[in-house]
């Protein structure tokens, strides 16, 4: 009898591990197969990676789409500027200082934040963030690089808290005793022990943040201003490709050239995340391998 | 009985422990609890200089919590309570602003080998590396000299930038007493080292701390009633948070004691 659940469970468990590879070769397959006659028809590399027109709806579309690629990697990167130190550090304070209670309550606010949608999140950056930096800043417009830069940061912040903590609580406590015994500081233990034997987790957790940051659509799509523009400064407006395709999918004739050109925006999305993950992967294989 | 650690002493032309210097360690009424549970009542002793001290005793006697209580390592954990005091060359070890200053010159060796997670190398030149020496040469001359003193150096001379996690258990432990020597300690803390070590490596081991004894002083807390005979000039038999016993070896061995039950656990009818 136990054989026969073990055998049962021995399935099960293959499934589900074997599910996530399909369903990821399924996403490719499925984005390609609706971008394939964009990718091969009307679509020009050149233009695509090049240009800022992006006119699909003219009577002679034009596709460039560095604006968007452009807006997406300024948003991002500005939100990770601010919200890796910022989650970092939180992480290190509840792993290795907060105690007892505090240590506690802080955890559970911070997975609070993690579950706030990102439509709230957009709410927040259009209604508050947008009066907010024009007061302060005296500009024309809110709504910008600075805005869903914000807006982002703090969305990705409690994801890349989360991970990052748990990551600095898997190293064991006799590595800090030890470390401590030979006469190093709280700080010494953190720098040279604490955070090299958590390195692994902590890329995770950025790249974790980096993801969110590329793939959110909500949020940056109310916070950005949504003009398709190379910004010059943090207060310009920018569209992001994921804003495009939510905005955009609903109005597009299915098959037709928009809608392959937004799915090719897909595409582009998919290589970048993966070439993101791997990267982290081999990066992370060569510390391992040190 | 040959006394092995004598002989050892001998012939490295060391005259013995330091009994007629005033102590290294003075431990007056220590008393240690755990959030109010009592785990050492009111211990009194002297440590003299090149001395291996020897603690014996059954599992939760104490014996551990001593040793914290000498380095301080009660700091980290909020629920010890330490009273009473522990003078180290004189000077109250609460009276030192800095506990890591007194702890860096306090080597600790703990039950279970904790390889730093970081190469064989850097294990060792860690602790130098907090005292401030950045010269490669100079790390070099320490790493191998504290990686021969703990009878390492020739099984990994060839593999210092492998990961320290990467020996076996007893070459682990012999990594984590270069490392404590590595400190350049006066004192060197050894809490059941053998736990976790092949008789022969214990006994390899145990060779190394002989030959330490004219450099620095040692304290050894183990549960192996035969390994402080072998090592220890003095040993203190710990009971239940009690010092019951405290004497020089050979006389606790030869039966010389004040309290029954201290050979009742030396002959192993108990613990």
């Amino acid at each position: 009898m136990a054989w026969y659940v073990d055998r049962a469970a021995r399935v099960l468990v293959f499934v589900g591990g074997i599910s996530a590879i399909v369903f990821i070769i399924g996403i490719f397959v499925f984005i390609t197969k609706e971008g394939l006659d964009f990718v091969l028809g009307p679509l020009s590399l050149g233009e695509f990676f090049t240009s800022i027109a992006w006119r699909p709806t003219s009577n002679n579309p034009t596709y460039g789409a560095l604006a968007l690629i452009v807006g997406t990697a300024s948003v991002t990167g500005f939100a990770m500027l601010f919200s890796v130190p910022l989650s970092l550090g939180a992480a290190l304070f509840i792993a290795e200082f907060a105690t007892g209670r505090t240590r506690e309550t802080l955890k559970i606010l911070v997975e609070m934040l993690a579950a706030i949608p990102s439509v709230v999140w957009g709410f927040v950056g259009m209604s508050i963030m947008n009066p907010l930096i024009i007061q302060v800043f005296d500009v024309p417009l809110g709504l910008g690089v600075l805005n869903a830069g914000l807006i982002l940061g703090l969305m990705a912040a409690p994801i890349m808290t989360t991970i990052a903590e748990d990551a600095l609580k898997a190293v064991p406590d006799t590595y800090r005793e030890a470390a401590e015994a030979l006469g190093a500081t709280r700080w010494e233990v953190i720098v040279k022990v604490v955070i090299p034997a958590s390195r692994n987790g902590l890329l995770a957790a950025v790249l974790l943040g980096v993801g969110r940051g590329f793939g959110e659509t909500m949020a940056v799509l109310m916070a950005s201003g949504h003009a398709i523009n190379l910004p010059t400064s943090v207060f310009d407006s920018v569209r992001a490709l994921t804003a495009t395709i939510a905005s955009e999918l609903g109005d597009t004739v299915t098959g037709g050239a928009h809608w392959g050109s937004l799915f090719t925006l897909g595409i582009l999305l998919f290589v970048v995340t993966f070439l993101i993950n791997l990267t982290a992967d081999i990066v992370v294989r060569g510390i391992r391998k040190k | 009985m040959v006394d092995l650690a004598a002989e050892a002493a001998v012939a490295n032309g060391f005259p013995g422990p330091a009994y007629d210097e005033p102590p290294i360690i003075e431990v007056r009424d220590l008393s240690i609890a755990y959030r109010g549970k009592p785990a050492l009542d009111k211990v009194t002793l002297d440590i003299h200089r090149h001395e291996i001290f020897g603690i014996i005793g059954p599992a939760n006697s104490g014996k551990t919590s001593f040793l914290r209580a000498l380095n301080r390592m009660d700091a980290f954990n909020t629920a010890m309570e330490v009273s009473g005091s522990i003078r180290i060359n004189g000077k109250n070890i609460n009276d030192w602003r800095n506990e890591y200053a007194l702890r860096s010159r306090i080597g600790v060796v703990f039950p279970l080998p904790v390889g730093l997670p970081l190469t064989v190398y850097e294990n060792v030149a860690f602790s130098p590396r907090l005292r401030g020496i950045r010269k490669k040469a100079e790390l070099d001359e320490v790493v191998e000299r504290c990686l021969t003193r703990a009878a390492l150096w020739d099984e990994v001379k060839d593999r210092l930038d492998s990961l320290g996690s990467l020996l076996s258990g007893g070459q682990q432990q012999r990594l984590t007493i270069a490392r404590a020597l590595s400190q350049e300690p006066e004192l060197l803390l050894l809490d059941e080292f053998s736990i976790a070590v092949d008789p022969v490596t214990t006994m390899r081991i145990e060779d190394v701390l002989k030959e330490l004894r004219s450099e620095l002083t040692i304290v050894l807390v183990t549960n192996l009633v035969q390994q402080a005979r072998r090592l220890a000039d003095r040993t203190a038999f710990f009971l239940m948070g009690e010092l019951v016993e405290i004497g020089a070896t050979e006389d606790l061995f030869e039966g010389e004691v004040r309290d029954k039950r201290t050979t009742g656990y030396i002959e192993g009818r108990f613990g």
